[in-house]
């Protein structure tokens, strides 16, 4: 017995543990490498195809370019599930509390890693999309420049929208632990419920994840309200969205950590 | 030294796990019976801090489960077969737990090897036969070579070779200094592998006794484990059913020239 026990080392685990665990986790999945390659192409695809089919060069050309985020941020949201949920699905969660018992950890690993991988995605979907994009604009419509005003900040807090949303997903997942229900809370909540929201309420609308995406964070300016001009004033500026996105993200987070803490596994 | 005390745990109106009490002990395999649904499993994931217990407490060597300090490196456990991701390799696998404690990744080759997976490590083990995954999950308990193993049914799904090869590695665990605690169905499994038993029925203490003294005053192992759960079987349905058969119709007449009659 004190020849087995003395093969332990000093100290304890540590976040850093935790961490590589959900990297290597994350890594060595197919399914991760296939979703952040679709969600890449799929956001560069659209943001091309607005933009050949842009004919109006007074437009905020930015936000056209940028046309294909929305929709690329639904599969960093299901990566964002489906981190938390396939443990729940396959029986892994238990190996993974009986490897890192005290539970608020593992959320924060698999959310700084989870928030790291769809950062690096999301931004490199963005600017690439931003210059494709901006270079399939019809000739005699000029392109816009990352140093006009607002337009970095446009593209690099889109970029910051699929970490968001990916964090929010995985916060859902935490929350509800089934891939099912908590993709389709995602979707319907983000994309469903956001869209029939906005159309009654532009003033609760303007508080939804992808309206703030779309309106607020990937504009250099506001965006024009076909002529009701009282609507537009509920829209949130872009640092506003930002910070809505990370209160939403950490409500999640924080609410499923706390559950994941307290509930039998 | 595991010390579980007084463990209770209810869902709902059920108690599953009823104020059970023992103490496991280095350099023994003990050896965990019950019928199905008897609280084997629950009592098992209670001693991992995954159900939290409504009364009672486990201790390991003296500590929570929640505070040591490296729990894959002081529990082993195998607590249910694919409990991984169907996409990920056996290999991947290991990786990621043995990271979560600092675990040396040279163990995983080692551990493959002792589990005979070596030359299906890079698969994905989703598509692993049930004795395969078993072999995946003991791979994974034995991962930070821990002084206390805590296996559910580690023999389900396994073949009689793979039967025969646990049963020699977890007596050779123990020999080695180890508290190995098995969870079984299989009693006459658990006469070839335990020196002592931990008898559980209803979440209730039956017996916490040595494999010779149970089986002392019984015919059998087996016959003193049906005698002793019996109080306490929940599914007794074919020996009522057997009772009420009317006298005159049991048995029933059997015609054996082919016709009924």
């Amino acid at each position: 017995m004190t020849a087995i026990a003395a093969r332990m080392p000093a100290g304890h685990y540590r976040f850093r543990h935790a961490a590589r665990m959900e990297w290597i986790k994350l890594r060595s999945l197919r399914s991760t490498w296939w979703t952040l390659v679709i969600t890449v192409a799929g956001t560069i695809g659209i943001g091309v195809a607005v933009g050949m089919n842009t004919r109006n060069g007074t437009e905020d050309l930015t936000n056209n370019v940028l046309g294909g985020v929305v929709p690329g941020l639904l599969l960093a949201g299901v990566l964002g599930v489906l981190t938390m949920t396939s443990e729940y699905s396959s029986g892994m969660i238990r190996a993974t509390l009986a490897a890192i018992p005290r539970r608020p950890q593992v959320v924060t690993a698999k959310a700084a890693v989870l928030g790291a991988v769809t950062l690096a995605i999301g931004e490199a979907a963005a600017f690439i999309s931003f210059f494709a994009g901006a270079a399939a604009l019809q000739h005699g419509i000029p392109s816009p420049g990352l140093s006009q005003p607002g337009v970095l900040r446009a593209v690099v807090f889109s970029g910051a929208s699929f970490c968001l949303i990916g964090l929010l997903g995985l916060g859902i997942g935490a929350i509800i632990r089934h891939s099912g229900a908590a993709i389709a809370v995602l979707v319907g909540g983000v994309y469903v419920a956001a869209t029939f929201i906005g159309d009654v309420s532009h003033a609760a609308g303007a508080y939804m994840p992808i309206m703030i995406v779309g309106n607020s964070l990937s504009t250099t300016r506001p965006q024009t309200c076909g002529g009701s001009s009282a609507a537009c004033g509920h829209l949130l500026s872009a640092w506003a969205g930002l910070g809505m996105l990370c209160l939403y993200a950490a409500a999640a987070l924080a609410l499923g950590s706390w559950l994941l803490a307290r509930r039998d596994a | 030294m595991i010390e579980v005390r007084e463990l209770t745990k209810r869902y709902g109106s059920t108690l599953a796990v009823d104020a059970l009490s023992f103490d496991l002990r280095p350099g023994t395999v003990t050896g965990f019976l019950g019928a199905n649904g008897s609280g084997k499993s629950t009592t098992m994931r209670m001693m991992l801090g995954l159900d939290k217990p409504d009364a009672g407490q486990v201790r390991i060597g003296g500590q929570r489960f929640h505070d040591l300090r490296w729990p894959l490196r002081e529990v082993g456990a195998l607590l249910e077969a694919r409990a991984f991701h169907p996409g990920r390799s056996a290999r991947s696998h290991l990786a990621a737990l043995a990271a979560s404690n600092g675990i040396a990744s040279r163990r995983v080759a080692d551990v493959l090897d002792m589990v005979g997976l070596t030359s299906v490590a890079g698969r994905r083990a989703g598509k692993f036969s049930l004795g395969m995954a078993q072999r995946l999950g003991i791979a994974a308990a034995l991962l930070g070579d821990p002084p206390v193993l805590l296996l559910d049914e580690p023999v389900n799904g396994l073949d009689p070779a793979g039967i025969h090869w646990i049963r020699d590695l977890l007596r050779s665990l123990a020999a080695q200094g180890r508290v190995v605690f098995v969870s079984s169905h299989l009693i006459s499994e658990m006469a070839l592998m335990a020196d002592r038993l931990v008898v559980i029925g209803q979440g209730r203490l039956l017996a916490d006794t040595s494999v010779a003294e149970m089986s002392a005053g019984a015919p059998s192992l087996e016959a003193a484990f049906l005698a002793m759960t019996e109080a306490s079987a929940q599914y007794r349905a074919p020996a009522l059913a057997h009772d009420r058969v009317e006298p005159a119709a049991w048995p029933p007449a059997i015609s054996r020239n082919g016709a009924s009659s």
